[in-house]
C-alpha cells in the first residue's frame, strides 16, 4: 500500500468510525441518474446561482446601499461633480475604480439573465415532457416560486445602483403599487417611506436581495434537489424503461465528473460574457433623478413580457367614490401576471383532473403523443413572445424602421389572434408526426433503394426499424377519454353539470390522437407488406 | 476789414462755390471711398443670393413654392434663417429622397459653397438664424463635459436615448442619433428645431450651455467600448438577445455535447 491511499484510508476511516458516513455514502455515491442533455438544463440555472452568490458577495464589499446625496469625484471624468446617490456613486467606483470591479458586475448581471433563462428552458422541458406529474406536482410548485421569485429578483438587483434605467424601473414598479385598487397609495407610501423616491427603497430592497431572497433561493433550491433525489429522476422510454426502474449511470463517478465540468463551462460561458460583452452601462445611463428619462428605457429580459403588456395596454381608467382604478396598469401588471401564474401553478393539477390520471409517472412523454399539452405549452409560448416583442417595441421601430404604432397594434391584435392559431397549427402538427411514427413503425424506413422485379415492376425497399426503435415509438400510452357519467348508483340519469360538461369537453379534446399501431396490427401488414 | 473788402470782390459769390463744390466732392468722395471694400461684398452677398436663388429654383422650389412661400406638402422658409438651411441641407436631409415619414440624414446633395449659397438666399427672405461658423464652437475649450451630460439627460435623452443613439417617436417618426454629427450642425439644431424637435433659444439653453451638451455628445462618441462590446447602447433588449442566442447557445451547445461524451 502506497503511503498516499494509507493516509486517505485513516482519514476515511476516522470519518467514518465517528459519523457512519461509509453507508450513506456508498449508498447514495452509486445512485443512478439517467443521461439526456435536456436534464442538464436545470443544472445550468444551479450553477448560475452559485456564480450569482459567488460574484455578488464580491460586490457587496464595496456597494453602498445608500440614496444620501454625494458630489462625484472618481475617476469616470463625465459624471465628474455631478451630484449623485451613494448607490450610484459607490456602483461607478466598482465599476471604474475597483480592481476587477467591472468584470465581476458584468459576470454577475450576465449570470442573472442566464439564471432566468436557463430556468424558463428548464420549466418548458419539464412541461413539455410532462414532468411534473404525480408525484412530482410538488417540485412543479417550487419551480413556479423559483421563477417569481427569480423576476423579483432581478428587478431588485438591477434597480440597486440607482442610475437613470433603475430609477425609471423603480417609477413604473411604483405605478404598478398604486394600481391596486383603494390601497394602492397607501402600500406605496408604505414602500417608499413616503413620497417617491424617498431615502429607504434601495436599502430595504437590498437587504431584501441580498439576504432575504437569497435565504429563500437556497431553502427552495435544496428542497426542489432533495425532491429530485427522493422522488427519483424521470426519464425518456425506451427499451428497458419502466416506470418503476431508473435506467443511467452512477453519481460516482460519472455525473460527479460530468456536472463538475459543466460547472465550470457555466462559470466560463459566464465570465466570456462579462468580459467581451458590456451590460448595464450605468455610467452612461447617469444617476437617477424622477425629472429624467432616456428613449428605449427597458426592462432586463424576464419583465419584458410585462413591460409590453403594459405598453399596449389602451387608456382606461375608471373613477369611483373618489378612487382612481387604472385599468390600463391594473389589468397588465397585476391581473393578468395573476392569471398566468396561477394557472402555470395549477397545471399539474388541472390536466389531473381533465385525464382522470391519478397514477405515478417516471417515464416522460414525448411532446407529440399528448398534442393537446404541446399546444398549450406552444401557444402560452407564444402569447409571451408576443408581449416580449412589444417590451422592445421601440428599439425594434428604430432599427428595422417600422413605426411604434404599428407594432403596438400588431401586438395588441396578435395577442388575441396568434395564440389560438398556435394552438391549432402545433396540435396538428403533433397529429402528423404521430402519424409519421405510425407509418415508420408499420412500412419501415425508406431507404431509397429501387429494386426492379423479374416483372419488371419498381419497388422502393423498406428497412424495418429495429425492435428498440419500434417499442420507443410504441410504448406510450392512449388514454380514452373521460365519458360523462351516463347513470348513478340508483342508475338514474345524473344532472349534466356545466363543470362535468366542462370536463367532458376538455378530455375528449384532450384524447385526440392518431392510434398507436399495436403487435397485432403490425402483424397483420407483415404478410403484404412492401 | 480786409476780409470785409474780399467778401464783396465780384469773384468772391463764384469762388466760393467752386470752393463748397470741391469740399463737398472731395468729402463725398472720401467718404464713398472708405466703403468700398463693404461695398463690393454687397454685391459678392446679391450675387451669392442670386446663385443661391438659382439653386432654389431648380432644386427646392417644386415643394416650397417659387418664392419659398410653402405648399401643401412643405413650410414655408421664410424666417427660417440659414442656420435652418445649413442643418437641413448640409446634413443630406434636404432635399428629400422621398415623402417618407421624415427626412433623414444621408449624403449631402450640395456641396459647402452651393448649401452657403441656398443658406443666403433663404436668410435674404426674411431675418432668421445665421449659419453657426464651426471656429465659433469653442466646445473643447468652454464646454463642460459633466453638466453637458446632466443638460443632455434632462432635455434630449428622452427622444435621443440616454447615450444619443436615437429613439423611436410616433407614427414611425424618430430622433436620429448623433453619432457623428458635426459640431455646428447639433448646434443649429438645437436653435432652428427640425422637424419633431423643439427649438432651444438661448433663454432655456444658454450659448455656453449648448458648447457644454455639444462636448458631452462628442465625449460619449469618443468613450471606447468600457466592458466590451456596446450592444449598441440600447439598453437592456440587446442584452437579452445575445443570452438567448450566444449564452444559452453555448450552454445547451456543451450540454449536448456532455450527454454525448463518453459515459
Amino acid at each position: 500500500m502506497k503511503k498516499s491511499e494509507r493516509v486517505a484510508g485513516n482519514v476515511a476511516s476516522y470519518i467514518d468510525d465517528r459519523t457512519g458516513a461509509a453507508g450513506w455514502a456508498k449508498k447514495n455515491l452509486t445512485k443512478v441518474f439517467p443521461d439526456h442533455w435536456s436534464f442538464m438544463l436545470g443544472e445550468i440555472a444551479l450553477y448560475s446561482f452559485i456564480i450569482l452568490l459567488l460574484s455578488g458577495t464580491f460586490l457587496t464589499f464595496w456597494f453602498d446601499p445608500s440614496q444620501q446625496e454625494v458630489i462625484y469625484n472618481g475617476s469616470y471624468a463625465p459624471l465628474s461633480h455631478v451630484s449623485m446617490s451613494a448607490s450610484y456613486a459607490s456602483t461607478l467606483h466598482i465599476s471604474f475604480d475597483v480592481r476587477g470591479g467591472l468584470l465581476m458586475r458584468q459576470i454577475h448581471h450576465w449570470a442573472a439573465l442566464i439564471f432566468m433563462a436557463a430556468i424558463v428552458v428548464h420549466l418548458l422541458r419539464v412541461f413539455f415532457t410532462g414532468a411534473f406529474r404525480k408525484p412530482r406536482e410538488a417540485n412543479w410548485l417550487i419551480g413556479i416560486g423559483l421563477l417569481t421569485l427569480g423576476i423579483v429578483e432581478g428587478f431588485l438587483g438591477y434597480s440597486l445602483p440607482d442610475d437613470l434605467l433603475s430609477g425609471t424601473g423603480i417609477r413604473i414598479a411604483e405605478a404598478i403599487i398604486q394600481a391596486f385598487p383603494v390601497v394602492g397609495s397607501y402600500l406605496s407610501y408604505f414602500a417608499f417611506g413616503g413620497a417617491f423616491p424617498g431615502h429607504v427603497f434601495i436599502p430595504r430592497i437590498y437587504i431584501v436581495h441580498v439576504l432575504l431572497l437569497p435565504g429563500i433561493f437556497l431553502a427552495l433550491i435544496t428542497v426542489h434537489l432533495m425532491l429530485v433525489w427522493y422522488q427519483k429522476h424521470t426519464q425518456y422510454p425506451g427499451p428497458g424503461r419502466t416506470e418503476k426502474n431508473v435506467v443511467g449511470y452512477p453519481l460516482m463517478p460519472v455525473y460527479m465528473a460530468k456536472a463538475g465540468g459543466f460547472f465550470f463551462i457555466v462559470f466560463g460561458v459566464t465570465a466570456f460574457l462579462g468580459a467581451v460583452a458590456s451590460i448595464n452601462p450605468i455610467w452612461l445611463y447617469g444617476p437617477y433623478t424622477p425629472g429624467q428619462i432616456s428613449a428605449g428605457s427597458q426592462p432586463d429580459w424576464y419583465m419584458g413580457w410585462l413591460d409590453g403588456l403594459v405598453r399596449m395596454a389602451p387608456p382606461l381608467e375608471t373613477h369611483a367614490f373618489g378612487h382612481t382604478i387604472s385599468w390600463n396598469i391594473l389589468i397588465p401588471g397585476l391581473i393578468l401576471p395573476g392569471i398566468l401564474f396561477t394557472g402555470m401553478a395549477l397545471y399539474p393539477f388541472i390536466e389531473s383532473w381533465i385525464s382522470g390520471d391519478t397514477r405515478e409517472h417516471h417515464l416522460l412523454d414525448r411532446p407529440r403523443n399528448v398534442p393537446n399539452r404541446t399546444a398549450l405549452g406552444a401557444m402560452s409560448l407564444s402569447f409571451m413572445i408576443i408581449a416580449l416583442a412589444n417590451g422592445g417595441n421601440d428599439v425594434i421601430a428604430t432599427h428595422f424602421h417600422l413605426t411604434i404604432n404599428g407594432i403596438m397594434w400588431f401586438t395588441r391584435i396578435g395577442l388575441f389572434v396568434v395564440p389560438p392559431i398556435v394552438f391549432v397549427i402545433t396540435k396538428r402538427i403533433c397529429l402528423s408526426l404521430q402519424r409519421a411514427d405510425r407509418e415508420i413503425v408499420l412500412h419501415g424506413r425508406e431507404t431509397g433503394r429501387l429494386v426492379m422485379t423479374p416483372s419488371g415492376e419498381f419497388l422502393e425497399v423498406h428497412e424495418e426499424l429495429t425492435p428498440e426503435k419500434k417499442w420507443t415509438l410504441t410504448q406510450h400510452e392512449q388514454p380514452a377519454a373521460l365519458a360523462a357519467p351516463t347513470e348513478d348508483a340508483h342508475g338514474t340519469r345524473p344532472k349534466a353539470t356545466l363543470k362535468g360538461k366542462l370536463r367532458a369537453r376538455m378530455s375528449e379534446a384532450n384524447a385526440e390522437q392518431v392510434p398507436a399501431p399495436t403487435s397485432s396490427g403490425a402483424h397483420e401488414l407483415e404478410s403484404g407488406h412492401h | 476789414m480786409r476780409i470785409k473788402q474780399l467778401r464783396r470782390h465780384k469773384f468772391a459769390g463764384p469762388v466760393l462755390v467752386v470752393a463748397a463744390l470741391l469740399t463737398i466732392g472731395s468729402a463725398f468722395s472720401i467718404a464713398s471711398a472708405l466703403p468700398s471694400a463693404q461695398r463690393s461684398e454687397v454685391s459678392a452677398q446679391s450675387t451669392l443670393v442670386d446663385e443661391g436663388k438659382q439653386i432654389f429654383l431648380k432644386g427646392c422650389s417644386s415643394c416650397h413654392g417659387l418664392n419659398a412661400e410653402g405648399g401643401a406638402i412643405a413650410p414655408s422658409l421664410i424666417g427660417v434663417g440659414a442656420a435652418a438651411v445649413d442643418f437641413q441641407v448640409g446634413t443630406g436631409r434636404m432635399p428629400m429622397a422621398d415623402m417618407s415619414q421624415q427626412a433623414m440624414r444621408k449624403k449631402p446633395l450640395y456641396d459647402a459653397a452651393q448649401t452657403a449659397a441656398l443658406a443666403a438666399y433663404v436668410a435674404s427672405l426674411a431675418p432668421g438664424p445665421a449659419t453657426v461658423d464651426p471656429a465659433s464652437l469653442t466646445w473643447e475649450r468652454d464646454g463642460n463635459v459633466a453638466q453637458g451630460g446632466e443638460l443632455f439627460r434632462t432635455n434630449c435623452a428622452m427622444c435621443h436615448n440616454f447615450a444619443a443613439q436615437g429613439g423611436a417617436l410616433t407614427n414611425g417618426k424618430y430622433a436620429p442619433s448623433l453619432m457623428g454629427v458635426e459640431t455646428q450642425h447639433i448646434y443649429e439644431a438645437m436653435i432652428t428645431g427640425p422637424q419633431s424637435m423643439p427649438k432651444f433659444s438661448d433663454k432655456t439653453i444658454t450659448p455656453a450651455e449648448k458648447l457644454s451638451i455639444i462636448k458631452w455628445i462628442k465625449s460619449a462618441e469618443a468613450e471606447p467600448a468600457i466592458g466590451g462590446a456596446s450592444l449598441g447602447r440600447v439598453g437592456p433588449v440587446t442584452e437579452g438577445l445575445l443570452v438567448w442566442t450566444l449564452g444559452l447557445g453555448l450552454l445547451i451547445g456543451v450540454a449536448v455535447w456532455l450527454a454525448t461524451k463518453a459515459r
